[in-house]
């Protein structure tokens, strides 16, 4: 069915309801900036599960979908509170399987990007210079080697990675659903273009798209949905809008390291919703 | 006379390692406190590159993550995560990476993974980030982290980044362009490989911490260079400076 322009802009709920399914390949960008928690949170409130969660960073966003049940797997690089410590949520998961089991896909952040990178080149794999003498490849069947054809040089090679979908989280976008962001750009931009199907949740709408230096700008013709969420990213931060609340990464230790206390957090993600 | 403590005196000599004009690709924690301490002081011209694509980056307080704000509102230029490490570290452009870890060997291999099997791990921890190409790829690797028999060990548990791999000649074999880690600096001295063995010794220890002391605190048995030296203690201006530092958004 061809995409109209007009009918990009939706709300959240009706959005990941549509387009985000049980035991998709989901993929939540944002490096530290722009990590979109809203649309996180609207996946855990519609109870989905079974989902291979990727992200290089998986953060607070993803430490809640996997204490949330919403994970079958995690695909990353790196798992930590950044500057705090641990993801306890994963961590559980991982070593007690709780609330379910969790696999793993690891791999380095060289090796992440380039799987979007090829994801959104239509490549099946992508090359770098990476994992060399180190022990991820015993670990991690979508690393192997390819030999250079014009130099012989042998080479790491990585699968590319194909999300189901991929949500970001952008300061902007106009009424026919033209994305603009800006700042600390992450892997957002390839991690879209690699996705058979894009969600944008965006701090505002507005009539036009005044130029940033520096700024992507995703055409609305390559995303499926784009919806307003105020405040989308927060504890992350929004440039030019709003800053990191490091308080509540700092807090949210205290929250993860406890089944209980965890439990009380969702419950009450629940009802505000309500 | 001023004190000091143990983590004060690593910070500062971490810093002292950096050299003004030189490209510095920084981990968060210790590393960053430390390159953001030298750029006060000895090297204003340090040029400070981060994973979140912040490339001359200068902050005025220290950022929590290796994104925070503070970083992209000071950087002279941004770029995407894929052209970071592609473009800037893969390429070679970058003089030193500034590394720490969990566990570090004899070979100065590093291990942020797990501690124990990869499968049933008693302890997991964060995972690679950008720290193998860091280590594999920038023209010299520094490591800065605290000194625990736990964590000096003779072989780590899971080798996420390369230092001299099983000894002399490894890097190149592995096809890895960097020279690898030139300088271990913990809270108790200062440890470098042998030119001949690749295997860490003690070159120096921080004022008032002794060899034994370090030799306790290391799984491997520890040679001691012939000529050891001891760390010239921290200055009055390294030491205002470092505690002048505030982290973004962290009440001190």
């Amino acid at each position: 069915m061809a995409k109209i322009a007009s009918s990009k802009i939706q709300s959240l709920p009706q959005a990941v309801s549509e387009l985000v399914h049980d035991g998709d390949v989901v993929a939540l960008e944002g490096f530290t900036h722009l990590i979109p928690f809203a649309a996180g949170h609207e996946i855990i409130r519609q109870g989905r599960r079974d989902l291979t969660l990727v992200r290089m960073t998986p953060d607070l966003v993803y430490d809640r979908m996997i204490g949330a049940g919403c994970a079958r797997k995690l695909v990353f690089s790196w798992g930590g509170n950044p500057g705090v410590g641990s993801l306890h949520r994963m961590r559980d998961a991982l070593a007690s399987g709780w609330p379910v089991p969790l696999e793993i896909e690891e791999h380095s952040h060289a090796g992440m990007a380039n799987r979007y990178v090829a994801g959104a080149s239509g490549l099946p794999f992508a090359v770098l210079r990476g994992y060399a003498g180190t022990e991820l490849p015993e670990h991690t069947d979508t690393i192997s080697t390819v030999t250079c054809p014009f130099t012989g040089e042998e080479l790491a090679a990585v699968a590319a990675l194909n999300p189901d979908v991929t949500v970001v989280h952008a300061q902007r976008a106009d009424r026919a659903g033209n994305v603009q962001l800006w700042g600390i750009l992450g892997v957002q931009k390839e991690a879209v273009l690699a996705a058979r199907r894009a969600i944008v949740t965006v701090e505002e709408i507005v009539d036009e798209l005044t130029p940033v230096p520096g700024a992507v700008v995703l055409p609305a013709w390559v995303l499926d949905a784009v919806a307003v969420a105020p405040r989308g990213a927060a504890p992350s931060y929004a440039h030019g809008y709003y800053d990191r609340d490091n308080a509540a990464y700092r807090a949210w230790d205290t929250v993860s390291r406890d089944r209980e206390k965890f439990s009380a957090w969702l419950e009450k993600l629940q009802e505000d919703a309500s | 006379m001023s004190t000091w403590t143990a983590d004060e005196m690593m910070t500062v000599a971490a810093s002292r390692s950096l050299r003004d004009g030189q490209v510095c690709f920084v981990g968060i924690g210790l590393p960053s406190t430390a390159a953001n301490l030298a750029r006060r002081l000895h090297a204003p011209g340090l040029v400070l590159v981060y994973e979140s694509g912040t490339i001359g980056t200068e902050p005025d307080e220290l950022p929590l993550s290796i994104g925070d704000g503070i970083l992209a509102d000071s950087a002279l230029s941004l770029v995407g995560v894929p052209e970071i490490f592609n473009y800037w570290l893969q390429s070679g452009r970058i003089d030193v990476g500034f590394l720490s870890g969990a566990q570090i060997d004899r070979f100065a291999n590093i291990n942020t993974t797990v501690i124990g099997e990869y499968d049933e791990p008693s302890v997991r921890l964060p995972g690679s980030g950008g720290a193998p190409e860091i280590a594999a790829s920038c023209r010299e690797v520094i490591v800065v982290m605290r000194q625990r028999l736990r964590a000096f060990v003779s072989q780590v548990d899971f080798v996420t980044s390369v230092g001299h791999g099983s000894g002399p000649g490894d890097r190149g074999r592995l096809g890895l362009r960097g020279a690898g880690p030139v300088r271990v600096i913990t809270d108790l001295g200062v440890l470098e490989p042998d030119p001949e063995s690749a295997e860490l010794v003690l070159t120096a220890v921080h004022p008032d911490v002794t060899v034994e002391q370090v030799r306790s605190e290391t799984g491997w048995e520890l040679e001691i260079s012939a000529d050891l030296r001891i760390t010239a203690p921290p200055t009055e201006q390294e030491l205002s400076t470092l505690r002048g530092l505030r982290t973004v958004g962290v009440a001190s």
